[in-house]
């Protein structure tokens, strides 16, 4: 085992400590099943040797033992059902703990952690990761222990027997191991191989499909077609091959059991001519049950011990994000912010995701309370980032942002971020109603409430007119809504809320003009008295602003109002009066 | 579908064949052990245990022969079969249109394409190994029993049904449960990507403990479930365990009252006991592989389902032409997507000759994407026509009318490959000049150069791209084409203004037809006609100045972008 592996299973044995009671039962309960299986054979066997010929048929003995074997039988079941009933208990309990931590770590990663990863990734660890986890798990429970102890209780009844064939048996076997080796080393090539193959046919797969609108409008049908029959031949060879060698293990390990089943079979025949009475033949048939089962194990501890492997590597997978470092915790002293009025003062600030990469730069900017702050520039000119620092999504390199005279790293996070309304660029809805989608920032919010707020927001015409209305539920990210619908929703969750301040980036950017019109009013309402931010690219949006911010390159290259800005005819009256050029 | 194992008969009827032959074999050993027992030791004749025992090794080496055989024949025919399925199902899919494509979904053809063909390929795999050799050995080893004695092997009959029964109870029992445990692991699952998703949203709105709250509850949910499944599912070994030993203690029961009347020999009873241990595992198996079976079965019903799909587009002979003068003509056209919705447009009437610009504008949802997206018969008219060059597209052969359009979708797509390979999609035989040539005009030269020419590489999705860089190459891609019919399709939404003004530029003197669908009045104002929709209903056609004078809607929406300065 490697040692980032002895870590991880370190680990997995914390998340068992709670429940060390029912893993040690487990490990007992396994022990006793496996001493009841074992002995029946050797009961079976003692029968047979009271089953010699005609008038050599000890018929009162032999009940007495089929007696016992029935009994044992039914103990061993009892405690079979048992044994599985605590593995599953251990197993979903454990995985449960995983679960419930990894989902708690998410809510206090860092933006910049969850950005940097792709959502997938981190959903993938935490459901699928753990899933396999579990089922290593479950299988090391329900396998590992019985399979060790099964070759350990078959060698030990073995020897009992017949130390001598015990002794070929143990010799033989390893052969079963060693084939079995050999092929899944030779077949483990072809295997990569073919996920290889495998997953670059999904891919295309992925891709073309996915515009397959795109194929078609290009009329790239035929060659699609063709692409794909080359990919698809190239892992059609490679599967062939995986498959056939991946499926010569059974018959090969079933070859060698049998040599093992015949060595057995030879020698203890011969030691019964030559024992004189001594090792009888229900001693040898139950030898020869035990070689059926001794080899059994390996193989499937050989298996276990892959699937062991995986879950580990699943496992680590996921601690390594619940030990991924959380954001700073509120300071114990941090204050929770109060009677915001809305001023925001912005001082010095300098920030950047990469080191290599400055964005922004001295950035200092005072915002008296209930204006209008519009911040425009080109793609990545640090727009978003400037969002990302004021509601403390990200932290302030140099500098710092003060909201009502405090450092906000001094403020509660909670009571920061509460005290602004945010529509985003990127509209987030989740699965269920429309109203629960409302009511997500004010869940006391009433009917009333709710209908006045959409109405403001010009939701309410097209929700009066879904299936269910307010109580339609709508899929993952709003389905079958379109964008600026989704937009419309995200902004009346904001009127519902009416935060002291707003910040609204690109808020109206998929809804059509005219609608936009209507919504500004609202809006403008919304604004009054409320400090504001505002990212837009469309500059009709912007250009009732206090004070407007052209951004270049993360730093702050004009500022002022639009009419002295335009008079200045720098880089905002280039950037405005582009839009009317043709 | 199953014709494409047609290919495969050798190997399909072979494999099961010699997977037959190997359990035969395999059945054999028993009753040579009987003999070692019966004439080796009772007879004390080492030469015969010699012999018996060699015989032993001689059916193992026989039996690996055969299952070798088989393997490979059952591996072939299974991936020779899912490769050609696949490719099948590929070629269909090739020829969806694209209501079609609505219709059935993408993440739906995906699934097909991918999990559920490796599902057929293992299931069948699976079912040309094991469908005649599990049953074989569970019923061989009784027939076996009976040709040792008839009256021992009446257990054989008891036990059979009764693990069968117990077997096939137990996983029939938990499928559905099985199902619930995955639904509930899917409400896990919806939870977490949701909450990583809307992370900033939770977060400004300090929803992470209820957040945490709803995912206990869901989690816990699951562990139920989970635990309720596996207490049922833990039953089918120690059930199975003690019907096998009760069978055994009858077997051997009344073995022994046989060999005292003199009816078999001790070897038998031990060969009965053999064969008694021998079915448990082999019902096992067979009820995992029908578990397995069933779920391919699934699969392929699922494949074949969207193979009976009908696919691509009827060439309509007999519709009424046109007057060949306009390059594209709309009559009354009006579609619905689908029967009994609305219609998305309503009577759209346009004569548009060639060389012409046509602006298309009107609010979210008015129509604008629709309407031009029947001019290369993306979507068929349910109401009226649209004719290209007299014709109605309907009468066009599909990707003949659709080479002489160029489009640019709303959605700036390209593919994996380098920057020339993109653009060839426009045109298979561009020159590299030709390709620079077209970059030039869509404002995308920059981009050429910033990724090292045309060779360039782009990444799955153009994922190495900005947003604007991939809408400018997909311009560039259009053009490429030279097309009669030019269709812009909101397609500088992610330009700047400046970009955006220097494309407009660029395209003015474009020899072709030009549809420009926009949201911006700033975006079409020059155009010769604008198409102005409100709610699927042509609100107003002519030019700009004309439209401002006499249709309200588009001087809304001009107003909204320009108010006092603009206008």
């Amino acid at each position: 085992m490697k040692k980032a592996q002895k870590g991880t299973a370190k680990k997995v044995l914390q998340y068992l400590r709670p429940y060390r009671a029912l893993v040690a039962a487990s490990i007992l309960l396994s022990a006793a099943a496996v001493a009841g299986t074992l002995y029946i054979p050797v009961l079976v066997g003692r029968a047979i040797d009271r089953i010699i010929g005609p008038g050599q048929v000890d018929l009162e003995a032999v009940g007495k033992l089929l007696t016992t074997i029935g009994i044992i039988a039914g103990a061993t079941a009892g405690i079979q059902w048992l044994n599985n009933t605590i593995n599953n208990r251990i197993t979903y309990q454990v995985i449960r703990d995983v679960r419930s931590r990894a989902f708690r770590r998410l809510q206090v990663l860092p933006l910049s952690y969850l950005d940097a990863h792709p959502t997938g990734e981190i959903v993938s660890r935490v459901i699928a990761d753990v899933d396999q986890f579990a089922d290593g798990l479950l299988l090391g429970f329900s396998q590992l222990f019985t399979g060790a102890a099964t070759i350990l209780g078959t060698l030990g009844f073995m020897l009992a027997i017949r130390p001598g064939i015990a002794a070929v048996v143990v010799l033989l076997t390893p052969l079963s191991f060693v084939v079995a080796k050999f092929i899944a080393g030779h077949t483990y090539r072809f295997f990569s191989d073919q996920s290889e193959a495998r997953g670059a046919q999904t891919a295309f797969i992925d891709e073309m499909l996915g515009n397959q609108k795109v194929v078609r409008a290009f009329g790239r049908e035929e060659k699609s077609r063709e692409a794909f029959d080359g990919i698809n031949e190239r892992l059609a060879e490679c599967s062939l091959k995986a498959v056939f060698f991946s499926s010569l293990t059974n018959p090969c390990t079933r070859f060698v059991n049998n040599v093992v089943y015949a060595a057995v079979a030879l020698t203890g025949a011969l030691v019964c001519l030559g024992s004189g009475g001594a090792f009888t033949v229900g001693s040898l048939s139950a030898l020869l049950s035990y070689a059926n089962q001794y080899t059994k194990p390996f193989n499937e501890i050989s298996g276990v011990v892959t699937e062991l492997q995986n879950a580990l590597a699943c496992a680590e997978r996921i601690f390594d994000l619940i030990a991924e470092p959380a954001e700073e915790p509120d300071a114990p002293d941090a204050r929770v912010l109060k009677d915001v009025a809305g001023h925001v003062t912005i001082d010095g600030v300098a920030f950047s995701y990469v080191p290599e990469r400055p964005l922004i730069t001295g950035l200092s900017l005072d915002v008296p309370p209930g204006s209008r702050v519009a911040i425009v520039g080109p793609t990545g000119c640090g727009k978003t980032t400037l969002i990302n620092l004021l509601m403390r999504f990200y932290d302030v390199q140099a500098g710092a942002i003060r909201a009502e005279g405090t450092d906000i790293r001094r403020i509660t996070r909670r009571s920061l971020r509460g005290a602004y309304g945010m529509v985003l660029q990127d509209t987030w809805l989740r699965t269920g109603t429309i109203r629960e989608n409302l009511t997500l920032g004010k869940p006391d919010a009433t009917d009333e409430e709710v209908l006045a707020a959409c109405k403001a927001a010009h939701a309410h015409s097209f929700i009066r007119r879904l299936p269910q209305g307010y109580d339609t539920v709508i899929g993952e990210d709003g389905g079958q809504l379109s964008q600026g619908q989704k937009q419309l929703l995200c902004i009346a969750r904001i009127m519902l809320r009416l935060p002291p301040m707003l910040i609204l980036d690109e808020a109206t950017s998929s809804i059509d003009t005219r609608t936009e019109a209507k919504i500004q009013q609202a809006f403008t309402a919304m604004m009054e008295g409320r400090t504001t931010f505002i990212v837009a690219h469309r500059l009709s949006t912007i250009r009732e602003a206090d004070v407007i911010l052209a951004m270049r390159d993360g730093r702050i290259v004009e500022q002022g109002s639009h009419e002295e800005l335009l008079k200045k005819d720098g880089f905002y009256a280039n950037l405005y009066n582009s839009q009317f050029a043709s | 579908m199953w014709k494409y194992l047609k290919d495969y008969k050798k190997e399909t009827v072979l494999g099961p064949l010699f997977k037959l032959l190997e359990a035969g074999f395999e059945l054999a050993v028993p009753l040579v052990v009987a003999a070692i027992i019966d004439q080796g030791i009772g007879g004390e004749d080492k030469g015969l245990i010699l012999k018996y025992c060699g015989i032993l090794v001689a059916l193992g080496l026989i039996g690996l022969g055969c299952s070798v055989t088989a393997q490979y024949f059952a591996a072939r025919a299974s991936v020779g079969f899912v490769k050609k399925l696949r490719s099948a199902l590929w070629a269909h899919i090739q020829r969806f249109t694209y209501a079609q494509l609505d219709r059935t979904g993408i993440p739906t053809l995906v699934t097909r394409m991918t999990s559920d063909m490796n599902q057929v390929q293992t299931g069948l795999n699976l079912t040309l190994r094991l469908l005649l050799r599990s049953p074989f050995v569970v019923f061989g080893a009784m027939v076996m029993a009976f040709t040792i004695d008839g009256e021992a092997a009446v257990w054989f009959a008891v036990a059979i049904p009764a693990l069968s029964l117990v077997v096939f109870g137990i996983m029939l029992a938990s499928i559905p449960l099985y199902r619930k445990v995955q639904s509930g692991l899917d409400k896990v699952l919806g939870l977490t990507r949701e909450n990583l998703t809307g992370v900033r949203v939770l977060r400004a709105f300090g929803k992470e403990e209820d957040e945490t709250r709803a995912f206990d509850e869901k989690n816990e949910a699951l562990t139920g479930l989970q635990k309720y499944v596996g207490r049922i599912s833990a039953l089918m070994n120690p059930v199975t365990y003690v019907i096998i030993n009760l069978a055994i203690v009858m077997l051997v029961r009344t073995g022994a009252m046989r060999v005292e009347a003199g009816a078999i020999t001790q070897g038998a009873v031990v060969a009965l006991y053999n064969y008694m241990s021998q079915i448990l595992v082999e019902l096992i198996k067979m009820a995992n592989l029908i578990i397995n079976i069933t779920k391919s079965v699934a699969c392929g019903k699922r494949i074949q389902a969207v193979l009976d799909l009908p696919a691509g587009e009827e060439v309509i002979e007999g519709l009424e032409a046109g007057d060949p003068k306009w390059q594209v003509e709309f009559r009354h056209a009006g579609i619905r997507y689908s029967e009994g919705a609305d219609e998305s447009l309503t009577d759209v009437c346009l004569q548009v000759a060639p060389g012409e610009t046509v602006g298309v504008i009107g609010g979210t949802g008015s129509g604008k994407s629709t309407l031009v997206s029947l001019i290369p018969r993306f979507y068929d008219v349910t109401e009226g026509q649209v004719l290209v060059g007299g014709r109605d597209v309907r009468s066009w052969e599909g990707a003949e009318l659709r080479r002489r359009i160029g489009i640019v979708p709303q959605k700036a797509v390209l593919f994996k490959g380098s920057i020339r390979e993109n653009l060839m999609w426009g045109r298979e035989d561009a020159t590299d000049a030709e390709m620079l040539a077209a970059a030039e005009a869509a404002q995308a030269l920059d981009v050429i150069d910033a990724k090292g020419g045309l060779d360039g590489a782009i990444e799955q999705g153009g994922r190495n791209l900005s947003g604007g860089q991939r809408q400018r190459l997909t311009i560039a891609r259009a053009l490429v084409r030279r097309p009669d019919i030019l269709i812009l399709d909101d397609s500088s939404s992610a330009l700047d203004f400046a970009t955006d003004a220097a494309l407009r530029k660029a395209l003015k003197g474009y020899p072709g037809t030009v549809f420009i669908v926009s949201q911006r009045t700033s975006s079409i104002r020059h155009a010769e006609k604008i198409v102005v929709l409100d709610d699927g209903k042509v609100a107003g056609i002519g030019r700009h100045e004309e439209l401002m004078a006499s249709c309200p809607v588009y001087r809304e929406i001009h107003d909204s972008q320009f108010r006092k300065e603009g206008a």
